[in-house]
Parts: structure tokens; sequence; C-alpha cells
């Protein structure tokens, strides 16, 4: 198939960026979205341009590096999915394809298509965790029975891959459904308890301060996840953030 | 011995870790605070060695090529983690574990080091546990386990088909309380171009920020390379696209034996290749194989029908099929070791009984195990006389829930529903078992440099068994290196920081800055994919599955060829000073081609079969891998001398003291 591409093309973070007309032919159903990328890429350096650049790693839709807006929908059209995972064969001879970055205020543009995430990671560093130290004889593993359903409903939440889809498809630019991910697997687990409250205060506190939008739960978020996050994390979230705040 | 010394402690196997961790050399927390220690890579080994070190109290420095640590590819690892906690009253034990361990890598790694990832391997689960990794847990509350090829217990624990995934964001967490106390500074897109040595002892890296295109010195007093596996050598596995060898080769360049890099694993159950776009290859979890049956068509008609789209796989009967498995190993049947399903395979294939448009797949049927359970469920349920689409749609839902994530990756990639028709599958490159060859304490032939996880090729052997890349990467992290590098940095309590203006540092990003220039400077007009899809295909066909004399002398000249015409004409296009995907791409195909040339040569050299190393001249007359213990129960240890044709063999002799040697049988 032949397809009519429209790419943002951004020198560096401090470069004013554009939209950039390319038309690949050739392009196979069975290609991935990624793949029909490469091509194009692969045609440019023969011409002596330079390539487009996108963040991808595993492939496999589960390391959370790919980010492209296509059509205006995070990770494309396919639901569940992230972009390394879209076929081609959800699209059609002679269609036009936007392709952008995550747009977002946290998370500037590095190059192109690849946008500066770190804002994740500094919120996962204020408080995404339990603090336990490598010592080799806590207690044993099966010491804490978790009912079943907590547990699967922990992994549930701990699946996020931190792709930025969420932020990407809300209006506001909101963290909170990637925040709320962590927050709810250690609100639910029995070791998550202790420190329960500093945690989902610290964490939407730093969230806040990378200047994430607020959340008007419009949903967009839970339905562009690759990874099917649900909302109901956000009002897990919501919650242990009140009842932090009422201890103080 | 030579000038390998392996430092294998003395007494007892049970014993020698904990001997060893009496005797060696600590340093003292105050002292802690004095010392810098480098980490490149941060996956399951680099991020849980850089969260222990950093709550030690050393400084620490973490390096990953990602935007964020948590990208590492252990994160794509599905199945599960080993560990001998024996939970199921199923007869595991430490020692069955490790037995398991040396018999799966076909008795080609060390003893003492496998003993101890099995001793330790129980307390990665209390460790993850007390995390908050989400591991599957039963009604009761307590946790599951699941079984993995090449053993008859269940020892694997899983969060889902993401074990990986929920393990490394342990390890994640972990680091990001260190990062937030101050104890590690954590650089992420940048990628070690050198390793530098001070007075013979490794002291530091160069580094290039990908971001800006920087050059930057980074010093420490010892440095930790956590890099992966090298499988990306055959462009096409099941890699991430980022995975390199260069970190690890760097250091070879410097001094730092390779051991045994013809030891790579075919995982026999990923999606077969769809076309020459084909960028990556996609696993299939081997815990697919608790329940999944292989098969080909018995008669090559069938096959052939199938492969032109005339027949179904589903119109032919029991008695039509071919579970060869079943058929030849009827002892472990479908969960025999991933070398042995995997030859199998392409024996079948090259048969002529392969079932997908090239000829290159087998089918991996699940119809069994879902009318298996869906009666199981109708029973349990109390109905009475279920028809068989009741039972079908019962046991449909239990696989759903035990595979879903799996059945979804495969329907989205290949567009069919393996709930309904059986999977495709096909062997492809997954994990390196070879690599920087390390003592009982991981530290490389230099002084000062380290190697964990499966950038080090100390516990596999030739062969590694399902689910324990997670156990090793994580006991080598957590449990393994923290304690061992105290006993080297011990000399370093009084050295005080290491100065990055030194001459050492100077020749060092003098050598990084002249080849990136000679990278740049090529005049031709292909690509370095081109160049890269070109040895990738040399690798698979003569240095894959099975190799002999002929293709693997062949495949040392047209790599040495590649590698020449590379050097001379990749085209590079914008510029070393900012973003360049092409640059960091070509720098570590470059490596590649120095790696895959003593690659073959190591295949050359080892004129027998064992594990993932299969060479043709050495079989028995049904087809299974011939080894010979007499003249290659030896590691190779490769030193780097300018090409690779010039490197030279060093053999540190494998000594069974605790297991006879014998002939790996799954029959």
């Amino acid at each position: 198939m032949k397809l009519y591409l429209k790419i943002w093309r951004q020198k560096d973070a401090s470069a004013k960026g554009q939209m950039v007309d390319y038309t690949l032919d050739g392009v196979e159903s069975d290609m991935s979205f990624l793949e029909m990328l490469d091509i194009l890429n692969e045609e440019l350096i023969s011409k002596g341009e330079e390539p487009i650049e996108f963040d991808h790693d595993c492939r496999e839709g589960i390391c959370g590096t790919c980010s492209l807006q296509i059509n205006g929908r995070p990770h494309g059209p396919d639901t569940m999915i992230t972009v390394c995972q879209l076929h081609m064969r959800s699209f059609n001879d002679g269609d036009e394809i936007v392709i952008e970055p995550w747009r977002a205020k946290a998370f500037p543009v590095i190059k192109d298509l690849i946008v500066d995430r770190t804002a994740f990671d500094r919120i996962q560093q204020a408080g995404g965790y339990i603090s336990v130290n490598t010592s080799g004889r806590p207690v044993d593993a099966n010491a804490i029975p978790i009912e079943k359903h907590i547990a699967d409903t922990a992994m549930d939440a701990a699946t996020c891959i931190g792709c930025g889809a969420c932020v990407a498809a809300c209006k506001n630019a909101s963290a909170m459904l990637f925040t709320s991910a962590k927050v709810s697997q250690f609100a639910l687990l029995p070791q998550g308890q202790v420190e329960a409250a500093d945690r989902v205060q610290n964490m939407v506190r730093q969230m806040d301060l990378e200047g994430f939008g607020n959340c008007t739960n419009t949903g967009a978020c839970e339905i562009e996840c690759p990874k099917g996050i649900s909302l109901e994390n956000i009002a897990r979230m919501n919650r242990e953030y009140f009842s932090a705040s009422l201890k103080g | 011995m030579g000038v390998l010394d392996s430092k294998i402690p003395s007494g007892p196997l049970a014993d020698k870790w904990t001997k060893h961790k009496n005797e060696i050399d600590l340093v003292n927390p105050a002292n802690k605070r004095n010392i810098d220690i480098i980490i490149v890579g941060t996956g399951l080994a680099g991020g849980s060695a850089a969260a222990t070190l950093a709550e030690l109290g050393y400084n620490v420095k973490t390096f990953c090529y990602q935007d964020s640590p948590r990208r590492a590819h252990s994160i794509a690892a599905q199945g599960g983690v080993n560990a001998a906690k024996n939970y199921q009253g199923d007869g595991d034990s430490v020692y069955r574990l490790f037995y398991d361990t040396v018999k799966g890598g076909d008795y080609r790694s060390r003893e003492s080091n496998v003993y101890r990832l099995a001793e330790v391997s129980s307390n990665i689960i209390d460790q993850c546990v007390a995390q908050g990794v989400p591991f599957a847990r039963e009604y009761g509350g307590l946790l599951d386990n699941r079984s993995f090829g090449g053993v008859l217990v269940s020892r694997t624990f899983y969060a889902k088909g993401q074990t990986g995934q929920q393990l490394l964001l342990g390890a994640y967490g972990a680091m990001n309380r260190q990062i937030q106390r101050g104890k590690i500074k954590s650089y992420t897109r940048h990628e070690m171009l050198d390793l530098v040595l001070v007075d013979g002892k490794a002291r530091g890296i160069i580094a290039r920020n990908l971001v800006t295109g920087e050059i930057e010195r980074h010093s420490a007093h010892a440095v930790v390379l956590a890099t992966g596996g090298y499988g990306n050598l055959f462009f096409l596995s099941t890699y991430a696209m980022g995975a390199n060898v260069m970190a690890a080769w760097r250091a070879h360049r410097r001094g730092a034996f390779f051991a045994n890099p013809c030891f790579t694993q075919i995982h026999p159950t990923c999606i077969p290749v769809s076309g020459d776009h084909q960028s990556k290859l996609t696993l299939m979890s081997e815990s697919l194989r608790n329940d999944g049956r292989i098969w080909v068509p018995k008669r090559k008609e069938d096959a052939i029908a199938i492969r032109e789209g005339k027949l179904k796989p589903i119109q032919l009967s029991e008695e039509e099929r071919d579970y060869y498995l079943e058929r030849r190993y009827p002892a472990f049947g479908n969960l025999v070791p991933r070398d042995v399903a995997s030859r199998a395979a392409k024996e079948r294939c090259d048969a002529g009984f392969g079932v997908n448009k090239t000829g290159e797949a087998v089918f991996l049927d699940f119809a069994s195990a879902i009318m298996r359970y869906g009666k199981e469920k109708a029973l349990t349920s109390g109905m009475k006389d279920p028809d068989n689409n009741t039972i079908r749609e019962l046991g449909e839902k239990i696989v759903e829930a035990k595979y879903g994530n799996l059945f979804q990756m495969y329907e989205k990639i290949v567009d069919a529903n393996p709930y309904k028709t059986p999977m495709m599958i096909y062997p492809a490159v997954h994990y390196t078992m070879g690599g920087l060859w390390v003592d009982y304490n991981l530290q490389t032939t230099i002084p000062g440099c380290y190697a964990a996880g499966e950038a080090n090729f100390s516990d596999h052997g030739a062969n590694r068994l399902g689910a324990s890349a997670l156990m090793q990467g994580l006991a080598d992290g957590y449990f393994v290196l923290p304690y061992t590098i105290g006993d080297y940095l011990s000399d370093d309590i009084r050295t005080g920081a290491i100065p990055t203006d030194s001459p050492e540092f100077d020749a060092a990003e003098k050598d990084v800055r002249d080849r990136m220039e000679k990278l740049m400077s090529g005049t031709g007009i292909h690509s370095v994919d081109y160049y890269h899809k070109k040895l990738g295909k040399i690798m698979w066909n003569k240095c894959g599955m099975s190799r002999n004399e002929k293709d693997l002398k062949e495949a040392i000249k047209e790599i040495a060829e590649l590698r020449k015409d590379f050097w001379e004409n990749v085209k590079i296009p914008g510029s070393p000073d900012s973003k360049n995907q092409e640059l960091e791409k070509a720098g570590r195909v470059a490596d590649f081609l120095e790696l895959g040339e003593l690659f073959a040569k190591d295949a050359l050299e080892r004129k027998e079969s064992c594990g993932g190393h299969f060479r043709e001249e050495y079989q028995t007359p049904e087809g299974e891998a011939l080894r010979d213990d007499e003249n290659f129960k030896f590691v190779s240890a490769w030193e780097y001398k300018g090409e690779p044709s010039a490197a030279k063999l060093h053999k540190e002799d494998l000594v069974y003291e605790n297991i006879k040697l014998k002939t790996r049988s799954y029959k």
C-alpha cells in the first residue's frame, strides 16, 4: 500500500518543529508500524537525509519506550497495545497518517518524535517503593498470605509500563493514572502499608511539581492505556491521599 | 590453570559460599562513603547491584542507554524465576536446582558458581515479596508455582506473563529509593564507549551522552558491567533493538577475556519470521509448553497442503499428527530443555514438515489443554454431561486466565486466534550463555572490572534452563556482587577519588573520538542496518542452530570481509555532536562485526556438540548431541590480540567433584 505521512520534525529541544510530508510506497500489511518507519528511514538515509528519530526498544509492548501519537491517538488506532505492536493491517492503501510526539508540558521534545519522560522517574523516586534493604534474610515469602483477589488487583496496577500514553491522551496532560498505579499497587499489599501515607503525599507532590495537569475524570487515559490500567486506581489514590491528609 | 584463576573457595560444595563470605575482606561503613562504583546497565543484575551497593553506603553511578532504568530488557522476560523453595513439596532442594542447572547446561558450567546460585535462589523470592512484587498466588493466599523445561519439579515463581517486568520494577524501585537519598546518580540515555584502566585496574569509563553527543569521563574505584547478552549479533532475535555488546567488547579489548562466545540459546517458541522487513522476533513464553503440545503433520502431503492454505490444521485427526517431542522424549515430552526442543523443530522443518509459507514453523496446540481444563471445570461446577462446546468455552476461560496476555500478543502480531487454531512457532535467538569470563567473585581478568547477569558466562554452561536468567541476574546483583566486590575495594579505602584528568583518561577519550570520526567518514551508500542484516544472515545460516566446519570457516572469512567493507563505507548521516541514532547503531554493529568472527572461531574450535552448540560432525546415530568430555570439558576464554583471528585461547578446566558427568538424556 501507499501511504501519505505527516511527521513532526524538530532538530532539538530548543528548535521550532514542524510537520513534514512524506510519501511511502510498498508498505505491507504484516509489517509493524515501526518497521514501516524503519523503511522510510532507510529511504531517507539513502537520499542523504537525516532519518526520523523515534523512541523504541523491546518492540514487544513491554518496555514502554515507544511513544507516538498517531492520528491524534497515543499508540494509534488499535486498543490495548503499544505502537510497536500496531501492525499496518490497521491501515488502508492511500491513508494519510499524522505522526506526532507526546504533547505535554512535562514531556519536552528532545528531537523529532522523542520526548523527555524523566519526570516519570522523579515521581517514582519520590516514593514508588517499599523501603526494605537487601538483607537476604527478610521473612519467608509465604509468611504473609495475601488474598488472591488482592494480589491480582495489585498486579493489574503494577502492570503499568510508564509509556506516558495516559498523559498524552489527557486534555490536562495529567499523570494521575501513572502515579495512582504505583500508589495502588502498594496500598493494596500488606508490605506497602507502613509508608502508605508518606508515599501518596510525596508522589502527588512531585507529580504536581513536574507540571502535570489535574484530573477531571474524562477517562481518556484508561481508554488509551496499552495495559488497561483502570480508573479505579485514581479513585484509590484519591482515597489514600485524603486519608493521609487527615492523619496530618 | 595458566592465567585463569577461578578463585573457587576450598571445602565442601555446600559450605563454600558461607566460608568465602566469612573469610573475605570487608570495607567498614565509614570508608564505603569514600568509594565510588560505576555500574553499566540497569537491568536485573545492574539495577539490583546498584541498589544494594548504595544501601551498603558506596557511591554509585549507573549508566543506561535507555531513557529510564526501568526499560532494560529484563523487563521482557515472561515466564518466571526459579527458586528452590520446595513450597510444592515435590522434592525440590538446593541440590536438585543445582543439579538440574548443571545438567541442563550440558556440564559446561562451573559447579561452585551454580551451587551458590541455587543456594541464594530462595532469598530472591523473599526479597522480592518484601519489595512488593505481586507474584501469582493460590486461593489460599500462598505463592503459586509452575513448571519449566528440563526439570521434574514446580519451582518457578511468576507474575502473569510479566515476571521480568515485575522483578525489574522491584529493582528499579530499590534504585529509586537510593537515587532519592543521593546514593545513586543515574545517567540515562548514556552509552559506555570505553573502559579506562589506570595502573592495570579498571578506574572509569568514557561515555557518550546520547542526547547532546557530548563525550564524558567518569571515574570510580571499580566498574561493574551488567550490560546483558549479545544475541543481537544475529540481527533478528528476541532482544531489544538497542541491546548490544559494546561495553563488554570494549572491556574485552582492554584485557577482559571473553568466554564461550559460541554458546547461544535459540529459544524454541517464538513467532516465526514473516518477511524481509522484519526487525525483531517475539518470544512466546516457555510456560506455554506446560499446556501446549507441539506437532507437525505426519504426512508430508498434509504439511504441503497446510503451507498452501488448502488444509487447516484442525482438520487433521490425532492419528495424522506427529507430536514429535512426545514421541522422541517420552519422559520430558513437550518440556524438554530449549536446545533440544529447538533442534527437534529444525529437524522436522528441514525434513519438509514445516507448516507456514516459508516452511519454517511448527504448531503449538492448546486444544487438548482447553478440553482437559474445561472438563475439570465442568466437574467442579457440578455440571452433568456438558456438551463439547460448553467444555471448550469453560476451558478457554481457564487458558485465558493463565496465558491471556501471551495469546493476545500472538493475535496482534499474527492476526490469528490461538484459542481456535494452533499457534505457529519457530526457534529464535534469545539469550547468550557466553560472556565475559569471571572468577568466583564475578571479577573479569581486569582487576576492578566485574561482570554480572547475562554479561558474564558462569552459570548456564552451554544451555540455560527456563526461568534461570532472572534468578541469576538477581542473585548476582542482590546477593553475590555486593559481598565479593568489598574484598577488592578493601584495598582502596585510602585511594581517594580517582582523577579524570590523567593521561589514561586522555588516551581513552582520544581513542573514542578517533573511532567515531572514522565511523562518520564512511564514503559508501549503505546504512548501518544493511551491514547488520548481512551479518545476521551469516550468523543464522552458518553459526545458528547447527554448525559445521565448512560453514564456520566460510563465516569467519565473510565476517572479516564485511567488517572491512563496513569500516570503509558505512553511511551515517547527521553529526556526532547531537542526538544521532544511526551513529549509536554504527558503534554497536562495529563491535558485533568483531565478536561475530570470534564467535565463529570459538564454534570451530569446539569440536563437540554440547547444549546450544550443535556441531553436525558430532552427533549420535539418533541425531542427539555428542559431547566430548575428554577433550572439551573446559571454558574457552579468549584473550584479545588485535584482529579476532589472532585471539588467544585460554582454557579453564571444569572440575566436577559433586556431579557425575553423564550423557544428558530426556528420553
